[in-house]
């Protein structure tokens, strides 16, 4: 070995050396951060244990339970009617359409199915408390992102779906609506035509969303790319709903299901989107509230007439078996597993929720990304608390 | 305001005070369950608008409110929570229970996870019943609130009974 090529190699060590060095005076040290359980970006508790190095998180572990109210207890001490009081309180955000599963369950078990007026009853308040959830989620996540007035756009044309809602079932937030065999009552005069001035204005929000939010250079910047989910992983993971269909996934149980729902009647498309990122979601849920319109402008057409109650005894003893229904609910796939021993109770009841599997692949999909991208991706997985710890 | 909670002010100026303290109230951003969508909804929406009442629903820490709803259920594992966010505030604090389950427990009365009531926690000044309630009722609890504040003598400040929004 001559002199050069061993200065040569002693310069290339010490240069290695004081990167090495420098390296090491950069590297901070790791930071824990607890996302919540009081967050704003929550609204719910759900708390997130995020270590950073520097602004990048290394491993997020999401920590449930603070809403726990223990739905699938109480359920065996409440009777059938009783029991959608509180699913109702379970997605509060689109209420209605938690009843749907349990009735429909409850009714495989009964064997008894709804004339087909309340059928399209039914569907058109699931729809519309669909709408009702989506329309506030369109305005949240911007919020979240750094921009106030789409919040204020989302409760004021939200007002109006809720007026629909509560001059139909009397509840505005928890409607408590949906009977074994049919609907507590008929659509109140005038409903329809009222409905309709209502679902243009919805229609008008969601041009004033596409042109506020989806267009806006700052919010594509946060969003597009960030959070992706493979659709294997997301299926992996158990994801449904919107968050699996912005993964490329063309899987919707309202199509897919054939539960005792009407969708299958009705003239509509599932929206799926290739990219998988958080702008992808938000878009793939305006593209649903605009679909969901669509649907309610087409049964308040076609509504048929007749009884809205199948004959059903005034004591409900549903007989023993076992039946599970799942629909596709504002958030995903919700389902309830019911087993009855012919009792005036169920003795168990599962729920399925879909904010739960939602929720858990966040320790997935936030490693490795920056801080203000956590908020972003939370935001657009869209769960909602008492979805997930019931 | 250490002189007010003695008691020593002249009347009028504690009056000042008053009338400051009511159309000055900050509300803590604090959403639990169901009923943080109605208070959304009172809050955030042109339809109710809160702020016309003087009322400030975003500061970001605790420690710059005055007011807090506790709006939803409060569980066992959040009630720590709950009461160290209370204890943050700068007095002086008032508290309004928002609906059933803040009240009493409300449909979960006998489920073995959920605090029956968040004034076993922290004391409350004002009910407003509902599950949830209307954002109308919690317009009126905050103006209940306000017209006791607009009397209030700091000497007795804590031997008052609660308001129940009827």
């Amino acid at each position: 070995m001559n002199l050069e090529a061993s200065t040569q190699q002693l310069s290339y060590i010490a240069n290695q050396a004081s990167d090495a060095r420098v390296n090491i005076e950069l590297e901070t040290e790791g930071m824990t951060l607890n996302l919540g359980p009081q967050h704003p970006a929550t609204h719910g508790t759900l708390r997130i244990i995020v270590r950073l190095d520097g602004e990048q998180v290394v491993s997020a572990e999401p920590v449930m339970g603070y809403m726990h109210r223990g739905y699938e207890k109480l359920t065996e001490v409440r009777t059938y009617p009783q029991v959608t009081t509180l699913v109702n309180r379970i997605d509060w955000l689109g209420s209605f359409a938690n009843e749907v599963p349990f009735i429909l369950a409850a009714e495989r078990l009964m064997e008894v199915e709804a004339p087909p007026r309340a059928q399209w009853i039914r569907t058109a308040l699931f729809e519309l408390s669909r709408i009702a959830n989506v329309v506030l989620f369109l305005g949240d996540m911007a919020v979240q992102l750094g921009a106030t007035t789409p919040v204020f756009y989302a409760f004021r044309d939200r007002e109006f779906v809720l007026n629909q809602i509560e001059s139909v079932t009397g509840g505005r937030f928890h409607p408590n609506f949906d009977r074994i065999g049919g609907i507590k009552d008929d659509l109140p005069k005038g409903w329809i035509q009222e409905t309709k001035d209502v679902l243009s204005r919805i229609h008008s929000f969601c041009d004033e969303m596409e042109d506020l939010v989806v267009g806006n250079e700052i919010f594509q910047t946060r969003t597009r790319g960030i959070g992706i989910i493979p659709a294997d992983t997301g299926l992996a993971y158990g994801l449904s709903g919107a968050n699996i269909r912005s993964s490329g996934v063309d899987w919707d149980l309202r199509r897919d299901g054939g539960v005792g729902l009407i969708h299958d009647q009705l003239d509509w498309k599932v929206w799926t989107h290739p990219d998988g990122d958080s702008f992808a979601r938000y878009w793939v849920r305006l593209q649903e509230v605009r679909e969901s319109c669509k649907m309610v402008s087409q049964i308040l057409d076609g509504i048929p007439s007749g009884p809205i109650m199948a004959k059903v005894p005034r004591i409900i003893k549903v007989p023993p078996g076992e039946a599970y229904v799942e629909t596709e609910n504002p958030l995903g796939i919700m389902g309830y597993y019911i087993i009855s021993k012919g009792d005036l109770v169920p003795y168990r009841v599962k729920i399925r929720s879909a904010s739960f599997n939602n929720v858990s692949i966040t320790p997935w999909v936030l490693k490795g990304v920056y801080v203000p991208d956590v908020i972003s991706i939370l935001a657009s997985l869209y769960f909602i608390l008492g979805d997930i710890d019931r | 305001m250490g002189l007010v909670e003695n008691g020593k002010l002249p009347g009028p100026l504690t009056k000042l005070l008053n009338i400051s303290r009511k159309y000055s109230l900050w509300v803590y951003q604090w959403g639990l369950a169901c009923c943080a969508i109605e208070m959304g909804a009172a809050f955030a929406s042109p339809r109710y608008d809160v702020m016309r009442l003087g009322v400030i629903p975003f500061p970001a820490s605790p420690r710059q409110a005055d007011l807090v709803v506790i709006s939803g259920t409060v569980t066992d594992k959040m009630a720590p929570a709950v009461r160290r966010l209370y204890e943050q505030m700068p007095e002086p604090k008032y508290v309004i229970s928002m609906g059933s389950c803040a009240n009493c427990g409300g449909p979960y009365w006998d489920s073995y996870s959920v605090t029956k009531g968040v004034d076993q926690i922290i004391p409350v000044d004002v009910y407003v019943p509902g599950c949830p309630p209307r954002p109308e009722a919690l317009l009126e609890g905050i103006v209940l609130l306000q017209e006791r504040i607009a009397s209030e003598d700091m000497t007795d400040r804590w031997n008052r009974d609660p308001i129940v929004v009827t």
